[in-house]
Order: structure tokens, then C-alpha cells, then sequence
């Protein structure tokens, strides 16, 4: 018979329990009962909802075969029946029920905590709010700077900061122990990390607490417990969290000494019938406010239910951490805080370098216990997993800079390579084994890395010392990347490929390294693509300036830069296209594509676009294509900018420019986003104070949203991000690599992105600018290019010996008004297209 | 209609054949293919960078379009190459076997430079 399992709470140790419950085929029923009217979420991302992820984005896997009941929370719980009530009177009826309520933000009681202006930092909702109040004290006029008091040091209180700065406040934080983070780093890593963050514009004040907030002439003042008063236009309270147990404290359940939900290590309550995982469970006593020993919880009851004997062992749950706030890498794993019996401490700590590393090792130097990581967290990723066993090498040199690099062979198969998702190097090397040979194929089959992530440089350590190849070498011919054959070519001043080949690589390339090196010299201003050997580096589409079909005929795309066309324009367009006989169709990029072009007729086309004042839209090439736009305020009733103008002026700057992979973009006049923008490698969306950048997004077979880079910036700041973000892109990413997929890779992804191109953290922001300045100024239009040289012109005609005789294995039957190739045997044939005439009407 | 068996069928005794010129040697740019037609027969003609010439069919068999001329040449393991533009489908231009695909194949012609003049030979 099927019995009836109640979670209350939808947070994410929620959202798993169930998860794994619908994995199985079981015969429970499921209801799940949240106050949250939203769909589960990942809270640990929150922050990045100030960044402009949506809340799709944050939104866990939806999962199906269960009743939802959201938006109304469970009230009481009535153990004798076995029933909850919940706010609106509804009643369920369980056999089972887990209590997954997570918790709630601790606000000290501080008198004033309840004014207008101050908030917690937990929900969306809390977002929401806290970033109307932002707009609201940014738009209010008058002096000043506006400001944020952010009321707790800890990881919660640095993302709130930050975003606090991103919602255009100067943050102050205030934490009442001696030092950030307490919980995660020690006194030394608390210093260096007070000065990073400092470094930030993000005034820290430790050692005080708030005292009492006011209101004053529509501000808040914050007295802190020196007597110093901030001025805020906004508090958030992030000092930490509580159990949400009021629901089991009514119902008399058993109560850990230090608040949560008293729970066995099998995360059974002191009733027999209720379970508790996540923030809200006190396991044999003791709380736990990270995301892994809650989805462990929930993996244990879902076994439980199912009649299975999973346990948790409270003294193996990892707390170790590792994350990046404000651009500062922060970690820390085992006894971070050297509380075990005899425990050592081997320190490096570099103040000039912002980096500071401590290990905790045992009274005989022999196990590593633990350690915290500050300024660079590279190491975690190897020393966490070894956390328990023997020391591979002297504890020094493990943290000191230059000291041994360590990979996987020095873990045994027991240690765990991700802790979030147990997964242990062996399970890791049977997938490799059984075939896994890609971190993103690993990822599916084990699930490690797929949650924080910390794990996955692991993850490709392991497949190099598992044998297998990563090799990062183009092909037979170059033993070197696309990024290292650029710095090579950039450095060396060698402008043919030959000279590359003979000098860096062997025998004469092929249809991989030749575009890859035509594209690199064509980045770096070498003329015109045909110029001498360049012609014959260039693929399929470069080496007739024009798209290849499947017959062998080409397509033409003259650029319509942001899709603007004049009336004239389009009559040449179709003019052209009758006079040829060439199939027309309108692009995705807001053009128009003429098709069935023979190579002879290429230059006669051009001609009478060139003419015309035409030029290249490059479709053919791996550079710009289009950038898209809306109407924008010139038209449009809800436009804030002008999203035609800024499209053209984009278009007119990157056209040509020759780039790993092809480029796309967009320009939107208002958040509605009718451009599409953000499915864009760079991507434009107007606001009321100006611009924001997205990067790394597109369509195609896996389709990425791009990401906020910067926001709210001026024209000029605009181009020159974008200016600095192509020529990064095209300098260091694969051969036929994507933006997208660049950035995952990137190691630090979007923050480090940020920190090249806009704090210009590796110096290289002028030659990236200088390197823009000299593509827009050699531009030139690549088919005038070929009309005005006789050499090249030459080069379009169908047979050598019969330059005009158009080649006959080219035909066209005609389709809807218009010429398509001659279907060949063994085409694909529609069948069963339905007509008007032939569809039955119902009446 | 010609169908591509037809093209690639051959006689094989090639010192019967008859020599058509092509083009002007210095017409063949280094690892640029041409295309040239002699009655219904299509040949991609190459030049390599060491003056080699090899001469191929020009139709790729697995579209059935006369675009080889027009593809990259290399070489593969020492072996010199063009791959097709439409798939990148690598043809040995010595023997034309498809070195990416089992058992497809395109014809080879012999070639030579007469008086500045590259030659094929022909049925």
C-alpha cells in the first residue's frame, strides 16, 4: 500500500531528500510543503542573483511525481494523528515526515533592528527587497556617498558586502569577533584576509559590535559598541543563522542543547514517525550550517525509508571549505583551527604576495590534520582529500611557493576527491576506466564536481595520471595549443605560416592548423586574408569569401550592421538576387543570406553590392558576425537607449575581426531583452544610467545565457570592455573554441575575467587596447579587397581551362518559388508534409 | 545525368593516355588546388610547397559536388593530403584513397610539367 511521506520545507536538503526518493522506485507518496512560494533553489549561489543571474537560472532540477504545496507554510504538527496543519487550514495526513526547514537569520537584539531599511540576507525575497532599497538611496539626490552597514564578517557577510557594492553602496562591515571569517581561518589568515578585502573599498571593523541603529533625516545611523556611528542607507543583518525549530519545539519534540531539531545519527527525532536533516537537525546534538552534511542527512533518511541501514557518522562530516569572495580565495578543510591534542602548525605566510598558508599536522609531523588557505586557494583541491592520512612530503614545502606540486597519485583510493557528493578517488578511476575520459563525462557518470566544484582541476590531474591524454596540441603538426601558437607568432614576429611550421612544428599542416594559424595572423593585422601564402591557409568558407553549400554553390551575406536597411538597400539586395537566380532567405542575425551562388558569378554579385555601398558581412569567416538589436528609444514606446545606434557602432568596430571561433551579439534598448542579448557571446542591455555587458553566451547545440560583466557603464567604458574582452578571448582560447566555454575553462572564471580586463590585474589592459586601436584602423573591406586586385580575381572562376563554363554537376529544381539544390539519391525525403486542403476541420 | 561512378571509371593503362595541359605552371599556387574540366571530367590539380604535382578527381564522393580543388592541403603522417571542404575529409593525393572513411576513393591522373605547362594525362 502506498504510504504517505510529508517534507516540510523546499530548500535544497529538501529538493534532495525527495530527489533521491524519486530515483528509487519506491512506494511512497511525496508531498512537499514550503513557506517559500518559489521553487527550490540553490541558496549557496543567492549572491549571485545580484550579479544578474535570474531565477530560473538558481532554480535546482524541477522534479516530478510529487504534490507541491507552496507558498503556505506547515503551522502545527499534530503527532498523535500523524497529521500538519498548514497556515491556509489545510490538512496532510503522513506516515513519514521530515522536517527540512533549514534556518533563519540571527539579527541580535539590537534596539532600531526593526526600522524601515534594515534587512536579512536569506531568501530572494530578501534580495528583492534589499535591492529596491539600494535603488531607492542610489536615486535619492544629494551629496554623499551611500552606504551599506553589513552586520556580521563571516562568509555570509562578505557576499552580502559585495553585493552591497554591487547595488551601488560602499559597504561597512562589522563583526564582533577579532577577525573575518572566524569560524573558517585563524588570526594570521584573518589579518591578511582583512587587508584584501579593505583593499576593496569595503571598510571591516572587528572587534565591535552594533549597539543600536536610529533613524535620522530618512538615513539610519548604526552606534557601534566603541561609540562610533555609521551612516547607512541600508543594514543587512548577515551574522549568522538559527535553527527554524519553532514548528518542533510546539510540538514537543526533543530540542538539542544549543537549539535544532535533536536528531540520532540515523536523523531520527525523538518521535519515531519524524525525521530532520539540513540546517534545522541537531545531529546527536550538534548543528551543521553547511549544504554537504545536509544532502548527506537526506541521503541517509531516504535509505532509511526505503528499509535501508544508512547511518551518519557525525565525526567524519567535512566542514572544510573553499570559496572565493571579493576575488580573495579563502579555504579551509580538517582541524583548521589545531584543536586536536598536539597538533603543529606549518605557516608561509606572504604579505607581499597576499597569500597565506597554514597546515595543522600531527604531534609527530607525520598526518595532516587539517589547514586554512588564504589568498590562493590552488592547493585545496590536492590537500583537502589528503586530510587523516600520512604526509607525502615535508609540510613546507607542500604550501611554500615553488615548493612539490602534488596530483592525485599521492592520494590512495580511499580519500575522497569531492566531498560534496562522496565520491572517493577509486569510484573516480573505475569511471576512468570504464571509459570516462572528459572531466564533463566524469561529472555525469560520478557526479563529483558537479556541486562547488573545488575538485575538478583534481579531476583533470587524474586523467593525465590515469593515461589519459589531455593533449592540448592542435594536431600532428603542432605539439602546442591555439593560445601557446598565438603567444608564439605574437612573440616571434613571424608572419607566414611556413616560417611557423619549419620553426615550431612539422611536415606542412592541415585542415586544422592552417586556419588556426590564418586566423591568428589575420588577429594580429596580416592584410588581407589571400595575401601570398595566407590564401592557401583558409577553410572551406575563407577561401572563397563566401559560404559554402552543400552543392558546392556558395551563399552571399552583405552586413546589414544591427539589421538596419534602408529601403534602397533592400532593392539592390533583391535585384541582385532576381539578376542571379539566388534562393533569399532572411538570417537569425537580421540579414538577408542569397544562396546558389556558382564561384564565378562571386566577383559579378560583388560588384553590384560593393556599388551599391555594401561591403563583407563576413558570414563566411570565424569573426564578428552580426549584432543584433531591437528598435530601441528612437521607436520603441519602452526603449531607455538607443539599441540601433549601439549595434552599428559595434558592428562597424569589431567587423572582421578574425577570432578563435565566430562571434555574435546583440544590443537590447530596455530590459524587455527583444535582442536576445544574452544568448550572445557579448551582449548589450540598456538601463536607465546606461549599459549593461554580458559575456559568454550563445544558441546552438548547448545554449549558455551569458553572464553580467559589468553594469550600468557608460559608452566609453562599454567599448573598451568589450575591446579588452575580444582581444583576451582571441589571444587565449582553443581553436574553435566558443566565449562560453572559454570562461568555463578560464581558470577563476568570471571574477578572474573581471579582474583582467577592468581592474587590469595582469598589466596587459593597453597592449589588449592598443591591439583593438590597430584592428579598427586596418580595416578594410575583404571583397573590395579581391575586386581591386586583378591576382585575386583570378582566383574565381570555375575550371582553370574553362574559366566561364559553369561546373555541371550543379542543378536546381525549383521549391516554393525559388531555386534549391537537386536532391541526390540517398537524400533525406519528407514525407507526409500536411496540406490545408487535405487537413480534416472539426466543426 | 552523369553519376560520379561513371567519372571515376578508368582505363588502367596509363601510358596510353593522352596529355591535356591544364594551366601555366606559375597559374598553380603552392598547396592552392585549381579545378579544370576536360569533357565531362573534373581534376583538381596541386601543386605542393616542395613543386611536387598531384592530380586527383574533383568530385567529393560522399556529396557528389566538385569542390576537392578547393580544400586545404597538407599531409598526414608524411602522406600529402587535401581535405574536402564540405565534411574535412582527407584524401591521400597519391593513391586518393579517403584516409578518414574505409573504402572510398577518388581517381588519381599522372601530371607533369611541359614547357611551363602542367599536364594531365587522360583516357
Amino acid at each position: 500500500m502506498t504510504k504517505h511521506l510529508v517534507v516540510v520545507g523546499n530548500g535544497m536538503v529538501g529538493h534532495r531528500l525527495v530527489s533521491a526518493m524519486l530515483d528509487r522506485a519506491t512506494d511512497w507518496h511525496i508531498t512537499v510543503v514550503g513557506e517559500e512560494s518559489r521553487q527550490a533553489y540553490d541558496r549557496v549561489a543567492l549572491s549571485s542573483y545580484v550579479d544578474g543571474a535570474s531565477e530560473e537560472e538558481l532554480r535546482l532540477p524541477e522534479l516530478t511525481g510529487l504534490d507541491l504545496h507552496l507558498g503556505d507554510p506547515v503551522t502545527a504538527i499534530d503527532r498523535e494523528a500523524r497529521r500538519v496543519v498548514t497556515a491556509s487550514g489545510t490538512e496532510l495526513t503522513y506516515d513519514a515526515l521530515v522536517l527540512a526547514t533549514g534556518s533563519v537569520p540571527f539579527v541580535p537584539p539590537v534596539p532600531g533592528r526593526d526600522l524601515d531599511g534594515c534587512f536579512v540576507y536569506r531568501t530572494l525575497d530578501d534580495l528583492d527587497a534589499i535591492s529596491e532599497a539600494a535603488a531607492a538611496a542610489v536615486a535619492r539626490p544629494g551629496p554623499g556617498r551611500r552606504s551599506a552597514v553589513v552586520v556580521g564578517g563571516g562568509l555570509l557577510g562578505l557576499e552580502a558586502a559585495r553585493a552591497m557594492r554591487l547595488l551601488g553602496l560602499s559597504p561597512q562591515v562589522v563583526e564582533i569577533a577579532p577577525r573575518l571569517m572566524p569560524v573558517q581561518v585563524d588570526e594570521g589568515g584573518g589579518a591578511l584576509l582583512k587587508s584584501l578585502v579593505a583593499a576593496q573599498d569595503i571598510a571591516v571593523r572587528t572587534g565591535v559590535a552594533v549597539s543600536a541603529i536610529r533613524s535620522e533625516s530618512n538615513r539610519l545611523v548604526a552606534t557601534l559598541s566603541d561609540d562610533v556611528e555609521l551612516d547607512a542607507d541600508v543594514v543587512v543583518f548577515s551574522a549568522g543563522i538559527r535553527p527554524a525549530d519553532t514548528l518542533a519545539r510546539e510540538a514537543g519534540l526533543r530540542i538539542g542543547e544549543r537549539g535544532g531539531v535533536w536528531v540520532d545519527a540515523t536523523c531520527r527525532t525523538s518521535d519515531h514517525a519524524i525525521w530532520a536533516i539540513g540546517e534545522v537537525a541537531a545531529l546527536e546534538g550538534r548543528t551543521y550550517g553547511l549544504v554537504a552534511p545536509g544532502y548527506a542527512m537526506a541521503e541517509v533518511v531516504a535509505d532509511r525509508l526505503l528499509g535501508g541501514q544508512a547511518a551518519m557518522t557525525p565525526d567524519e562530516l567535512d566542514m572544510s571549505t573553499k570559496l572565493k569572495l571579493l576575488g580573495v580565495e579563502v579555504a579551509s578543510f580538517g582541524d583548521a583551527h589545531a584543536t586536536s591534542e598536539g597538533a603543529l602548525e606549518v605557516v608561509v605566510n606572504d604579505p607581499v604576495a597576499g597569500t597565506y598558508a597554514k597546515l595543522v599536522v600531527s604531534d609527530d609531523a607525520q598526518t595532516l590534520l587539517g589547514g586554512v588557505l588564504v589568498g590562493d586557494a590552488s592547493k585545496y583541491s590536492t590537500l583537502r582529500p589528503m586530510v587523516g592520512l600520512a604526509l607525502p612530503a615535508d609540510p613546507v614545502a607542500m604550501i611554500a611557493p615553488g615548493g612539490v606540486e602534488l596530483g592525485a597519485d599521492a592520494l590512495p583510493d580511499s580519500a575522497q576527491i569531492c566531498s560534496c557528493n562522496a565520491v572517493t578517488k577509486g569510484a573516480l578511476r573505475a569511471a576512468i576506466h570504464d571509459g570516462a575520459c572528459t572531466v564533463p563525462e566524469l561529472k555525469a557518470c560520478t557526479k563529483a564536481g558537479t556541486s562547488c566544484g573545488s575538485c575538478v582541476p583534481l579531476l583533470k590531474k587524474m586523467l593525465v595520471t590515469e593515461g589519459v591524454e589531455v593533449s592540448k596540441a592542435i594536431c600532428e603538426h603542432f605539439a602546442f595549443s591555439r593560445a601557446e601558437l598565438f603567444q608564439i607568432i605574437a612573440s616571434t614576429g613571424l608572419r607566414t605560416f611556413t616560417e611557423v611550421v619549419e620553426r615550431h612544428g612539422t611536415g606542412r599542416g592541415c585542415d586544422l592548423c592552417k586556419p588556426a594559424i590564418a586566423s591568428i595572423l589575420a588577429s594580429l593585422g596580416g592584410g588581407h586574408i589571400h595575401d601570398g601564402e595566407q590564401a592557401a591557409l583558409q577553410d572551406t568558407n575563407d577561401h572563397f569569401l563566401a559560404n559554402m553549400q552543400r552543392n558546392g554553390t556558395y551563399s552571399v551575406v552583405p552586413r546589414i550592421a544591427g539589421g538596419e536597411i534602408t529601403p534602397e538597400g533592400l532593392i539592390v539586395i533583391g535585384e541582385v538576387a532576381r539578376d542571379f537566380g539566388l534562393y533569399t532567405k532572411i538570417t537569425g542575425g537580421q540579414r538577408i543570406d542569397m544562396f546558389g551562388a556558382r564561384v564565378e558569378q562571386l566577383p559579378a554579385i560583388w560588384k553590384r553590392l560593393v556599388d551599391a555601398g555594401f561591403e563583407s558581412g563576413h558570414a563566411y569567416g570565424k569573426s564578428l558576425r552580426t549584432v543584433k538589436s531591437c528598435v530601441g528609444s528612437s521607436w520603441c514606446r519602452y526603449g531607455v537607449q538607443d539599441s540601433v545606434g549601439m549595434a552599428v557602432l559595434l558592428e562597424l568596430r569589431y567587423r572582421g575581426l578574425r577570432s578563435p571561433h565566430k562571434l555574435k551579439s546583440g544590443v537590447s534598448g530596455c530590459a524587455r531583452e527583444c535582442a536576445e542579448a544574452r544568448s550572445k557571446d557579448f551582449g548589450v542591455i540598456a538601463t536607465e544610467n546606461g549599459w549593461n555587458l554580458y559575456v559568454g553566451g550563445n544558441g546552438g547545440a548547448t545554449p549558455r545565457h551569458a553572464q553580467l560583466l559589468v553594469q550600468d557603464v557608460d559608452q566609453e567604458t562599454l567599448i573598451r570592455t568589450i575591446d579588452r574582452f575580444l582581444m583576451f578571448y582571441i589571444r587565449t582560447a582553443d581553436r574553435l573554441q566558443r566565449t562560453a566555454p572559454w570562461l568555463e575553462e578560464l581558470e577563476g572564471g568570471l571574477d578572474h575575467l573581471r579582474a583582467v580586463i577592468v581592474d587590469d590585474s595582469l598589466g596587459i589592459g593597453a597592449e589588449l587596447d592598443a591591439a583593438m586601436a590597430r584592428h579598427v584602423e586596418n580595416y578594410a573591406d575583404e571583397w573590395r579587397g579581391v575586386l581591386e586586385d586583378p591576382v585575386k580575381l583570378e582566383r574565381y572562376v570555375s575550371f582553370v581551362n574553362a574559366p566561364e563554363t559553369p561546373d555541371p554537376t550543379i542543378s536546381f529544381v525549383t521549391e516554393r518559388g525559388q531555386p534549391v539544390p537537386t536532391p541526390r539519391a540517398g537524400d533525406p525525403v519528407l514525407i507526409g508534409i500536411p496540406s490545408l486542403t487535405r487537413r480534416e476541420v472539426s466543426a | 545525368m552523369t553519376t560520379t561512378s561513371e567519372i571515376v571509371r578508368l582505363p588502367a593503362a596509363r601510358d596510353e593516355w593522352r596529355w591535356r595541359t591544364v594551366c601555366p605552371l606559375d597559374r598553380l599556387q603552392p598547396e592552392r588546388g585549381v579545378a579544370a574540366l576536360f569533357d565531362e571530367v573534373q581534376v583538381a590539380v596541386f601543386r605542393l610547397y616542395d613543386g611536387r604535382l598531384f592530380a586527383i578527381g574533383n568530385v567529393d564522393p560522399r556529396t557528389g559536388a566538385a569542390v576537392l580543388s578547393r580544400g586545404i592541403v597538407g599531409d598526414r603522417g608524411g602522406v600529402p593530403t587535401v581535405a574536402s571542404p564540405l565534411y574535412k575529409e582527407s584524401f591521400s593525393l597519391v593513391d586518393g584513397r579517403c584516409l578518414d572513411a574505409e573504402g572510398r576513393s577518388v581517381p588519381t591522373f599522372p601530371v607533369r610539367e611541359r614547357n611551363g605547362d602542367v599536364q594531365i594525362g587522360l583516357p
